[in-house]
């Protein structure tokens, strides 16, 4: 298997460097003829621009810069193999992207309430943030959850806090994207039994969990077991829901965090389209038909502030994605080839000071993202470098997206920058750079080997740090902070998360433990402990018994924790 | 004063936060600063903290935080310093904390809590100041 894998690899890179290498004759004379001359007169002779991905620029491109097969084969048409140019054959026209804010911060009450906000301004799809404690699979009862609670999004201990959240809000008519990977299973189980109190049909309910391990370990470090027993829980998961969830996109695999955790762009592409092969793998191996779950695979990409580099790789993701899915994992259905995407605008690139500059931040890797062919698309609020946002610096993200789709006739043509000379050439080496990673990865052992040596996270520490210094030298910028910089910055008005939320959640925490029959939750986490023991027993169907016993969040994880063991991350530092 | 023992710095991030990107650059910006780092990876207990800190017998202990539990979890470490009678330890923190906050933690004798954006030489100039104090009440206790 890895051996076929390497030398598949190997060998589209070499046609990539075939392809990619060569001098551009035209360039060349025009060089010589005009540039070098104006160069010799000109003070800003040598300025060199590189991108994120280490791609150096040159001064322009022409159509020799491009292979001549570029319209034919390596974009095709809107809708149709590759899919370069987009997913879907109308793109925007027929139907705008999703815009879809993340949202959720102190009680399930406070997250319930702006959640309702964020639909009555037209938002059409939501999103939930959980805190620390949910994401690391602590009630809020634990000691170490002492001060967590709610601060960086809203805390779930039992199904009740579930209930809450999402009190008034029909699960039938909007979909529900849930940031959680490590304890995925859980909160997918409990929004089942949500969906089940409501009386609407599990096939009915509609959304997304991030449920992407592996880039847990390589950049947002969020796990509770070792990666085998998480991605062994996630193959449940995967089993489950496509047999009983059609509109369930179980696992959206996240280059968002790789590339917060400090990655180039080409890093995030190769790292997150190389977790993504895996989970492909594991679902072939759990015999299930590739065109049978890859269409519920789903992609979440990070836009940045370098606007062309942002929107290539985008694109260089479907041609890699449907290409791969073909040839390496035998798909036949249109569908299967499809690389459906969300973005998130950079929280990096926001800067703590002079606030307000990270609006025009946001539009502009919204602009990427939308040129880029997103399916959804959250935008940052500019005062997410200080905390959790306010609702008004919430509401002007919102219109950020709504200005975009409504006023500036970008959506109305599919890749309006399809063609364009940079565009293509940069798009043709972000995938190269891509498959020199997929080599790279290969030779490690593969995605979990490279996981569990640290390979990942150490390229991104050097990249990071890379990145450190050239910002302290001075040798890129970021406006308001290492240039034009202001004195005496007034602070503005943020979110703050009450203590009270902490209070409460205990509080609710009590009666949910004093109203349960605690002989029935004893019975679901034992049976659980025997699933789990059983490397082919599908756990699902278990952890949603223990969820509609009222089990908490911590007591389920606990029993994985006895079972699987915790997780000590190496060292790279 | 730092020639012959390099300053020794314990880089954490005590409670629950995975939010690591900073603290990795920091550990190796310090190294490169000539420094002597240890950094005990994610989700440590502020026991395991304050403990490693001891027994490491470290000039600097550098929190860092982005999930605003700051006021809770520094002071945690601070407390546990104060009860285990430990004065020859700066604490220095860092992360995505309010200005309102900062007198509160100097309060505490948590000292720089720097926000996203500051110059690493900035940050080494502080620390080189907290420990040149902590190793002049070192030689004078001793």
């Amino acid at each position: 298997m890895v051996k076929d894998s390497q030398s598949y690899w190997s060998s589209k890179l070499m046609a990539l460097r075939e392809q990619n290498s060569g001098n551009n004759p035209d360039y060349e004379t025009w060089k010589g003829r005009t540039l070098d001359p104006w160069n010799r007169n000109a003070s800003s002779a040598g300025m060199e621009s590189v991108n994120s991905s280490g791609i150096i620029s040159k001064e322009v491109y022409t159509s020799g810069d491009i292979p001549q097969n570029t319209e034919k084969e390596l974009l095709g048409m809107p809708g149709e193999f590759p899919f370069t140019r987009g997913v879907y054959p109308d793109m925007y026209r027929g139907r705008r992207w999703t815009m879809r804010m993340f949202s959720g911060f102190g009680t399930p009450e406070d997250t319930n309430r702006r959640l309702k906000y964020l639909i009555k301004h037209g938002e059409s799809g939501l999103s939930i943030a959980f805190d620390m404690p949910t994401l690391y699979g602590f009630d809020c009862d634990n000691t170490r959850a002492d001060g967590e609670i709610g601060k960086c999004g809203v805390n779930v201990s039992s199904l009740k806090d579930m209930e809450v959240i999402f009190k008034g809000i029909d699960l039938s008519q909007v979909s529900t994207s849930m940031t959680i990977n490590a304890p995925a299973a859980i909160l997918t189980a409990m929004y089942i039994a949500v969906g089940k109190k409501k009386n609407i049909p599990i096939a009915d309910l509609a959304g997304t969990v991030q449920a992407d391990i592996l880039k847990e370990y390589i950049a947002q470090k969020e796990w509770i077991y070792p990666p085998e027993a998480h991605l062994r829980l996630i193959r449940d998961m995967m089993v489950y829901c496509t047999e009983n969830m059609p509109k369930w996109n179980y696992i959206s695999i996240s280059g968002y965090h790789i590339r917060e955790a400090g990655s180039s762009a080409v890093q995030e592409l190769a790292f997150t389209l190389a977790d993504g092969f895996h989970y492909v793998e594991m679902g072939q191996e759990a015999g299930l038909d590739v065109d049978d779950f890859s269409p519920r695979l789903s992609f979440f990409f990070n836009s940045s502030i370098n606007f062309f580099e942002e929107i290539a790789k985008m694109r260089a993701a479907r041609r890699i994605w449907a290409t791969v899915l073909k040839e390496k994992y035998g798909a036949r259905k249109t569908r299967s080839l499809l690389l459906r995407f969300h973005t998130q605008t950079s929280g990096y690139t926001l800067t703590w000071q002079q606030p307000l500059n990270n609006i025009i931040r946001t539009t502009i890797e919204g602009l990427a993202a939308v040129l880029g062919g997103t399916q959804s698309l959250h935008t940052n609020s500019y005062d997410e470098a200080w905390a959790l946002p306010s609702e008004d610096a919430v509401k002007i993200a919102l219109r950020t997206q709504q200005i975009i789709a409504e006023e500036t006739g970008i959506p109305d043509v599919v890749d309006p920058l399809g063609g364009s000379y940079y565009l293509e050439w940069l798009t043709n080496r972000m995938e190269e750079e891509a498959y020199r990673y997929f080599e790279e990865i290969e030779k490690v052992g593969g995605i979990l080997e490279a996981v569990k040596v640290g390979y990942l996270q150490k390229e991104i520490a050097a990249t990071s740090y890379r990145r450190q210094i050239r910002l302290e030298e001075g040798k890129e910028i970021m406006v308001g902070v290492n240039k034009h910089v202001e004195e005496g910055e007034q602070p503005i008005s943020i979110l703050r998360i009450s203590k009270k939320a902490q209070k409460q959640q205990l509080d609710r925490l009590k009666e949910v433990k004093g109203d349960r029959d605690e002989k029935k939750v004893l019975e679901a986490l034992k049976d659980l402990e025997g699933a789990m023991m059983k490397e082919n027993e599908n756990t699902m169907p278990y952890i949603l018994r223990a969820v509609e016993a009222y089990a908490t969040l911590e007591e389920i994880s606990n029993i994985g924790r006895k079972v699987f063991g915790p997780w000590k991350e190496p060292v790279i530092v | 004063m730092f020639k012959d023992k390099p300053i020794k710095i314990l880089l954490a991030k005590p409670g629950i936060d995975g939010h690591d990107r900073g603290i990795l650059v920091l550990a190796k910006a310090f190294r490169d600063a000539g420094m002597e780092v240890i950094y005990v990876g994610l989700l440590p207990t502020p026991e395991e903290v304050v403990d490693t800190a001891i027994n490491e017998d470290v000039d600097v202990v550098a929190l860092s935080l982005l999930n605003g539990a700051h006021m809770t979890v520094f002071k945690k470490v601070a407390d546990l310093m104060k009860e285990k009678g430990v004065k020859d330890i700066a604490v220095v923190g860092g992360g995505t904390i309010p200005d309102a906050d900062k007198p509160k933690l100097e309060k505490l004798g948590i000292s720089g809590n720097y926000g996203p954006g500051t110059p690493i030489a900035e940050i080494i100039k502080h620390i080189t100041e907290r420990a040149a104090e902590i190793r002049k009440l070192k030689a004078t206790g001793e």
